[in-house]
């Protein structure tokens, strides 16, 4: 647990609060949550849907079309399909828009940018 | 029409069931060994060093979420109801989405060891370690048992054991094995003994799965026709024939589905694995590979189940020792005899193993690291008494299981996995969300919505008709059965949001700002996050 009291140390001096003021960490928050809570509302609506479906209006879901399969199981496989494609979307997005501003403010503030002790660089939050 | 299985013929290959379960365990030992030699600190015991990869982190979700229920129990659902049983699978794949999006690299971020150190980060430490600690304790504890007990059943089916002494000696073995890999492995052996399942599991559906489809010719289509042709029954593809019999039981299954997909994000087990990796980005690699591999074999259960009702027959299953649960195995033994049964009922049981460690250790790290650690002592204790305390922990929560298991075996606890769930999604992931991204959040609404969500799923539960008043109850003699669904969330979980939001805006404190902005830049950029331990 030496681990927990060195980074203790590490981000002791930092000026949280400031960090939190930059325009740049305002951007990265904005471009998490916009993209993480309507994708999260609309899975969720998209999946209780589909169980509200399967559980009052098992007639639609019964059609069949094509040999066996019916339109129950087909929305079932739609949800892996929408499950795995929302995964991928994600990653993606995290890699080109979130991960690389999230490195650079992390780097601002392991190099003392935003320390408390009065010699913040102000430029570093432009 | 339907070929028979002969279930008598099932008891002549025991001992080759228990041979290759030795192998497994002979196997797995060697590696729990290898892996303990690096066990010096707090993080290793807890976190693993933090040194497993996403793809090989991913692989141990798999292997913690994938239990003996949802591969015998969805299974066996599917060939018997149907369509409703592969409802069940979805929510339980949607859902880590919830961890994907909302949850997992946060928390790596923000957290050392447990599921408390993110909701008490910017809260008042005391009143809210205690609360998670203990929702972390009732979550554990039920899934746990639900699991041991669920062994028992295992056994009879799997070994031909049918007399209770036998099954209680069973029991004790596979709880003093799942104590012996936490106690010597930590989280590493737990993790490898994870994979190492979670690979077989998967492989073996996978061949089963490949050799059901070339008994139809790789279509589907002719597969489900089989399967309702032998059932008698078309409606076997058709949604209700489990949950479709009444109103109460569709709501009931609404019910079932908001605790799945909101459940899993905050299962203390799940959420404790995000610790073994090194940063935030392996963190999401590990929710990626867990989707692609449960997606998977959720897909496979799908055939699975269908090739059992087609092949093996609805009535054969129903009768076998384990009911239901025997869809899977006699599945098996129809298509590869007692070589592949053998296969299929050692990784059954290499299953409970791995689960019932993931949740030992869970349970362990929270009374060591939050009660003991952070509460008795204040955060004054050395984390060498710290991982001791864990240590022994472990053995004590090892030896209730054996004798819940034991105390258990037989009852009808199918709801305790399902009660798991509904406590986690009302007593954890409202204020994961509300710590995580609300502002205004405080120690009062942390403390309302815990112990509200904790308090309401359990007393539901309780006055519900899995307890009492009902044939399949646990006490069918009694009838106290006021709330008339299985499964609470639907109450539960909207109330513990409620009390989140209400205890918040009627608190007269107010939280530390610096720390609110401390926990949302560390959340967002992962600085300061606890790095992986170099050996």
């Amino acid at each position: 647990m030496g681990n927990g009291a060195q980074h203790q140390d590490e981000t002791a001096s930092v000026d949280f609060q400031q960090v939190q003021q930059t325009e740049r960490f305002k951007a990265l928050r904005t471009r998490h949550r916009s993209f993480v809570f309507p994708m999260a509302v609309a899975f969720l609506l998209w999946y209780f849907a589909y169980v509200l479906l399967a559980d009052y209006a098992v007639g639609f879901m019964s059609i069949k079309v094509w040999g066996n399969i019916n339109v129950g199981l087909v929305l079932g496989l739609l949800q892996f399909a929408t499950t795995f494609g929302i995964t991928a979307w994600y990653v993606s997005y995290s890699n080109r828009k979130l991960d690389p501003i999230a490195a650079e403010i992390r780097n601002e503030i392991e190099g003392h940018e935003f320390d408390r002790d009065g010699n913040a660089v102000m430029g570093a939050a432009k | 029409m339907v070929p028979a299985v002969n279930v008598g013929a099932l008891k002549d290959t025991t001992l080759l069931n228990m041979g290759i379960f030795a192998l497994f365990v002979l196997v797995t030992m060697v590696i729990v060994f290898r892996a303990s030699r690096n066990n010096k600190t707090a993080a290793d015991y807890y976190a693993a060093g933090r040194s497993f990869t996403g793809s090989q982190n991913g692989t141990a979700i798999a292997g913690d979420y994938l239990s003996a229920a949802s591969f015998l129990g969805i299974t066996g659902a599917i060939a018997i109801n149907g369509y409703d049983g592969f409802l069940y699978s979805i929510g339980f794949l949607v859902a880590w989405l919830v961890a994907l999006l909302l949850v997992a690299e946060l928390l790596r971020n923000t957290g050392k060891f447990t599921m408390a150190d993110v909701l008490s980060f910017r809260l008042r430490q005391r009143p809210v370690r205690i609360a998670a600690a203990l929702s972390t304790l009732a979550v554990c504890f039920f899934y746990l048992l639900a699991q041991m007990a669920g062994a028992g059943s295992l056994i009879s089916l799997l070994l031909g054991i049918s007399d209770w002494g036998g099954q209680a000696l069973v029991i004790i073995v596979v709880g003093a094995l799942m104590i012996m890999y936490v106690l010597i492995g930590g989280m590493k052996g737990t993790t490898w003994v994870q994979i190492i399942k979670a690979i077989l599991l998967i492989a073996g559906a996978a061949v089963m799965t490949a050799w059901v489809l070339s008994i139809y010719g790789f279509n589907l289509s002719n597969l489900l026709g089989a399967a309702a042709d032998a059932a008698n029954n078309p409606n076997i593809l058709n949604p209700g024939l489990q949950y479709g019999k009444s109103e109460t039981s569709k709501l009931d299954f609404m019910s079932l589905g908001l605790a799945l997909v909101l459940g899993t994000a905050a299962l203390p087990h799940v959420l404790m694995r995000f610790y073994t990796v090194p940063t935030a980005k392996e963190a999401r690699k590990s929710v990626v590979w867990s989707i692609w591999l449960i997606g998977l074999f959720y897909l496979f259960t799908l055939v699975l189940g269908y090739g059992a009702a087609a092949l093996v027959g609805a009535e054969t299953i129903k009768s076998a020792p384990g009911g239901v649960n025997s869809a899977a195995p006699l599945l098996a033994f129809h298509l590869g005899g007692p070589l592949l049964l053998g296969f299929i009922s050692a990784v059954a049981f290499a299953t409970i193993l791995a689960v019932v460690a993931g949740l030992t250790i869970t349970a362990a790290a929270s009374f060591a690291h939050d009660i003991y650690a952070n509460v008795i002592s204040k955060g004054k204790a050395d984390p060498g008494t710290e991982v001791k305390v864990a240590r022994r922990t472990v053995v004590v929560i090892g030896i209730l299981a054996i004798l819940g298991g034991i105390f258990a075996n037989g009852q009808n606890v199918a709801f305790l996995v399902a009660l798991a769930f509904a406590v986690a999604a009302s007593a954890n992931l409202p204020t994961i969300v509300y710590s995580l991204f609300w502002r205004k959040f405080t120690t009062q609404g942390a403390v309302w919505s815990m112990y509200g969500g904790l308090a309401s799923a359990i007393l539901l539960i309780t006055l519900s008709p899995v307890v009492s008043g009902a044939k399949t109850s646990m006490i069918p003699g009694a009838n106290f059965a006021v709330f008339p669904l299985s499964n609470p969330g639907i109450v539960s979980i909207p109330l513990a949001f409620f009390l989140g939001w209400l205890g918040t805006v009627l608190d007269k404190r107010r939280e530390d700002p610096a720390k609110q902005a401390e926990m949302e830049v560390r959340s967002l950029t992962g600085v300061g996050a606890e790095k992986a331990v170099d050996h």
